[in-house]
């Protein structure tokens, strides 16, 4: 289905590779995923290199996964509260749940997701490890 | 504003109905309600229907020709969906066709036939309701969005996972005095906490069930309304939206979206939540309905575990919530259940509720949510059709 197009995953490359999001020119609110329109209602925005450094606001360990994941399940998933402020969904890697804890630090690391679809095409794309 | 009153109900039995295929579930109950409220089908102006899915589980779209077609009308008839919170996103559609004046009397449907695909399917199906491109991408179930919210909560307020149990425990029993319920055994705080993990904290026993189902009501003028024997009246409708994923959301603990459409179908049915005897919130997982019980200002923010601990969510206690078995014990197939709470609500509302009778109520409450708290419904009723101030 959807999810094993690469067409999908790669329009989206400067997000997930490398943490592109933007910020509004005249409030300076950081967006990340990029929006087109700022609270401010302020059209005007410049590209922003977010860090990849954050903290755990909230965590889980998904053990009954969509088929497309199946191959690595268990795996945990957080929501990062990034330093510049943006909150992001992203899996937290090199940990099991137990070791865990909401407000642990953590940076971002590139990792393989998934290979799907006949053609094995890999998605790569940016996930978060505890610092230690 | 001109009041919408409800002249017949109907739902099917809940379930895995594997004799029954989608239109069966639509056309049962379709006919239902029609023969509910002693009208003929002709009389009906209008059709709206709920559903989120009926493309990635049974293949085919297009439901607003399908729920005509089954009644042998060519009145305009239209397919809504917001997620989860289809069924009640279609009622607001009904209620205010009529109050625009389009239609006399409008068929309101909610359908979802869900276990013709296995449950890998029916997981990324149902991710649809929330953000595919960042939530999904990362591997996320409704269950794990869920389960993060309960993390954050329960680190918040201190709520402990067997309090959290306690939500499934009551829905179950609650089920087994409602007919149509998919589930009509009662389960223990030490059978949720030992049932297997789905998406750590919250277990298979925390999350609503993949479930068949249908249900309709007629909607009609007040004039038209006050012919009939018995209408349950809406007396007010709100409804919020908020942004698609949660990581956006200002707050993990609670469902902002909730309290804003409360707030505004109160404000329009001129109540205080106080005056309410009855509410069927949206329990998909059971941390839902400690977060809805406390948005809709029914309990003090952060004090669900004590309440619940002492009983007071049962359906003869203080605040009596899902009555009917909730999401949980009385299934979830997702765009009928918007439809099935106010199913729920006139059963109690008309006295008919038999031995989940609540006593007398006068009012009562549907909540709706669609994925994380990105759209919510909320919809007052009354046996009267003005506050009499109870």
């Amino acid at each position: 289905m959807h999810r094993q197009s690469p067409i999908l995953r790669w329009r989206k490359f400067p997000e997930r590779y490398r943490l592109e999001g933007n910020r509004c020119n005249r409030c300076g609110i950081v967006y990340f995923p990029k929006k087109e329109l700022c609270e401010c209602s302020c059209k005007e925005f410049s590209s922003f290199q977010l860090s990849g450094k954050g903290k755990i606001l909230t965590y889980t360990e998904i053990k009954s996964s969509p088929e497309e994941f199946s191959e690595m399940t268990p795996y945990c998933v957080g929501i990062i509260e990034l330093a510049e402020g943006p909150k992001i969904t992203g899996q937290i890697t090199d940990a099991t749940v137990d070791e865990l804890k909401v407000g642990d630090d953590v940076e971002q690391v590139f990792r393989k997701f998934l290979a799907v679809g006949d053609s094995g095409v890999i998605h790569y794309g940016v996930k978060f490890k505890k610092i230690e | 504003m001109e009041k919408v009153g409800i002249i017949g109900i109907g739902a099917t039995k809940f379930g895995e109905l594997w004799k029954q295929s989608l239109r069966d579930l639509l056309a049962e109950s379709q006919l239902k309600a029609i023969e509910d409220a002693k009208i003929s089908e002709k009389d009906i102006d209008l059709i709206f229907t709920g559903n989120m899915c009926s493309g990635d589980f049974s293949g085919q779209n297009h439901l607003g020709s399908m729920a005509s077609e089954i009644l042998n009308l060519n009145v305009p008839s239209i397919r809504v969906e917001a997620a989860c919170a289809s069924g009640s996103v279609a009622l607001r559609q009904g209620m205010q066709a009529i109050r625009g004046g389009e239609a006399d009397i409008v068929l309101v449907n909610g359908v979802e036939k869900m276990t013709d695909v296995q449950t890998r399917q029916a997981t990324t199906g149902l991710m649809g309701a929330g953000d595919e491109e960042w939530e999904g991408f990362n591997g996320l179930t409704f269950c794990g969005l869920y389960a993060m919210m309960a993390r954050a909560y329960m680190h918040k307020y201190r709520l402990t996972r067997e309090q959290l149990a306690l939500v499934s425990v009551k829905n179950h029993k609650h089920a087994t005095y409602n007919p149509i319920a998919h589930y009509h055994n009662e389960i223990t705080v030490d059978q949720v906490l030992n049932s297997s993990i789905i998406a750590d904290p919250l277990t298979l026993l925390d999350c609503s069930p993949i479930t068949d189902g249908s249900a309709s009501v007629v909607l009609a003028r007040e004039d038209i309304a006050r012919k009939f024997e018995s209408p349950i009246w809406i007396l007010g409708s709100g409804q919020a939206n908020d942004t698609l994923s949660l990581h956006a959301r200002k707050s993990l603990t609670e469902i902002p979206a909730s309290t804003h459409a409360a707030q505004r179908a109160l404000m329009q049915a001129k109540l205080g939540i106080d005056k309410v005897n009855v509410t069927e919130v949206h329990d998909c997982f059971s941390i839902a309905e400690v977060m809805a019980i406390e948005d809709l200002g029914l309990i003090p923010r952060g004090e669900a575990g004590r309440i619940m601990e002492e009983g007071q969510t049962y359906f003869d206690g203080k605040v009596p919530v899902n009555s009917c078995g909730g999401l949980k014990a009385c299934g979830h197939p997702i765009g009928a259940t918007g439809i099935k709470q106010v199913w729920e609500i006139v059963k109690q509302l008309r006295n008919e509720a038999g031995k989940r009778q609540i006593g007398k109520a006068n009012i009562g409450l549907t909540h709706n949510v669609g994925g994380t708290g990105s759209t919510v419904v909320v919809n007052v009723f009354g046996r009267d059709r003005e506050n009499k101030g109870y």
